[in-house]
């Protein structure tokens, strides 16, 4: 009987989840025991031309990681749905538009203006040169892809049948889909989670906590952190309450506060206003003026609050005249 | 034709629907412009629902509750006071206008400041004009105009 087929795909990423696939270390030879691996850009030399020439609805699984932020990325997202049985948005990119999201805070002119001309280190010729999506060279046209101007997720693109959270999904996460899948029990209706948990963060986070009563928040670098106390408690704004559980509070463990890569809670749409809402709750102060200073103290909410979910938020992107 | 702000109104059950039903009932005339849901409590009012309230094409939000210290569940527009506030910085740094979201107290008994409040507000938004959301859809299918 023939095996699986495999596909697994890079948009506008960082290659962190290709490397946490490799991370499950020796069980990829049981996923390449079990798969026909017949696309994976990374790692084997298949080109976008042998998938075009599959027959639709071939390829039993594609893992699609990364954001997409340009043509080619939203050309081959349609290619890989047209082709694949199972799509996996795999990866706080391709679930929620991830850190490439954070272009949506900006235009892309305004981002190009910097790059291509504006920056320090730039040193322009002839008043600077953006990219070309065609050039015409003596040798014959370059054609390169469309940067857009807003980030999307994958399931703003193309439907979506499950989703793997995590900037990267944790190696053991990974393994755990992967041989769930391979055991061949039914799978959770479309749409849903995998290889994640259905609480917040907080609940794997090994810190005490206490009825939280805030009243002044600090930057990480400004205080010495106690490693058994909630960082929130000691004033550090840590995205645990509003983050779904499944990575092990890995961050936490290392003294460093929740960034909130593992996307929102269950039934959550929006992570960045639910963040809000929960610092609200806690934040001890009833006089407008000492709500305001209190604030104050919080450097960055858009960032923070967003950092992986922007493109996925009810907004999507900022408001640019 | 003349621009209609389109605004929904939150309004808690005990105090601010209460004062508003007042506003009805005494005949007192204000702005159409306030589409009122109710809820149990101001401190209900989850942050998503105005981000989709404006992502759904209102030109302004206001939440109503009832004064500090009158909350029927005790605490709950303590949470709404802290809540508002920050709602608004955030909706700012996604280039919305804070003035387009408000907190106001009414009580139960304040039917005519619930019609000054409505009054006020749809002429500020009215000023400020309809809030027009940039949406992407189109570079799905074609891409930005280069320049």
């Amino acid at each position: 009987m023939a095996k699986p087929k495999l596909a697994l795909y890079w948009a506008a990423s960082c290659g962190g989840c290709e490397i946490a696939v490799l991370d499950i270390h020796e069980k990829i030879l049981d996923v390449d025991r079990a798969f026909d691996i017949v696309f994976w850009p990374v790692a084997m030399d298949f080109k976008y031309d042998a998938v075009r020439a599959m027959e639709d609805r071939t390829i039993d699984l594609c893992l699609f990681n990364g954001s997409i932020r340009n043509s080619e990325n939203a050309e081959i997202a349609h290619l890989m749905r047209a082709k694949s049985k199972t799509l996996v948005a795999f990866g706080s990119c391709a679930l929620e538009g991830g850190i490439p999201g954070l272009a949506n805070l900006t235009t892309r002119d305004e981002i190009w203006g910097y790059v291509y001309k504006g920056s320090p280190s730039t040193v322009t010729q002839n008043g600077g040169t953006y990219p070309q999506t065609h050039s015409a060279m003596p040798e014959g046209a370059i054609h390169i892809p469309e940067m857009w101007n807003t980030v999307k997720s994958l399931d703003q693109v193309v439907d979506v049948d499950y989703y793997i959270p995590g900037c990267p999904p944790q190696p053991d996460q990974i393994w755990s889909v992967v041989e769930y899948i391979l055991s061949g029990k039914p799978l959770p209706p479309a749409g849903s989670i995998l290889g994640a948990g259905d609480k917040t963060c907080c609940d794997e986070c090994t810190r005490e906590r206490k009825e939280k009563k805030l009243t002044k928040f600090y930057r990480p670098f400004e205080i010495e952190t106690d490693p058994a106390v909630c960082l929130l408690d000691q004033g550090i704004v840590c995205m645990g309450p509003a983050t779904r559980s499944g990575c092990g509070a890995l961050c936490t463990k290392a003294n460093v506060p929740c960034r909130g890569c593992y996307g929102p809670p269950p039934n959550v749409t929006d992570q960045g206003a639910k963040m809000l809402s929960a610092l609200s709750s806690v934040i001890d102060a009833h006089d407008p003026a000492e709500i305001e200073a209190i604030l104050d103290q919080i450097a960055d909410p858009m960032g923070t609050f967003y950092r992986f979910s922007l493109a996925h938020s009810i907004l999507r992107r900022v408001q640019k005249s | 034709m003349a621009f209609e702000p389109k605004i929904i109104g939150f309004l808690c059950n005990w105090c601010s629907y209460t004062g508003a039903d007042l506003a009805g009932v005494s005949r007192i005339k204000s702005a159409p412009n306030v589409r009122v849901i109710r809820t149990m409590c101001s401190g209900r009012v989850d942050p998503a629902f105005i981000l989709k309230a404006f992502h759904l094409g209102a030109d302004g939000v206001i939440v109503m509750g009832c004064h500090l210290g009158d909350c029927h569940y005790q605490e709950g527009n303590y949470k709404t006071i802290r809540r508002i506030p920050f709602l608004k910085r955030l909706i700012q740094g996604f280039g919305i206008d804070p003035r387009r979201l408000r907190l106001e107290w009414v009580s139960a008994s304040e039917g005519d400041r619930f019609a000054a409040v409505v009054n006020e507000m749809t002429e500020e938004i009215r000023h400020l004009g309809p809030l027009e959301l940039q949406v992407q859809q189109e570079e799905v299918l074609q891409p930005v105009e280069h320049r």
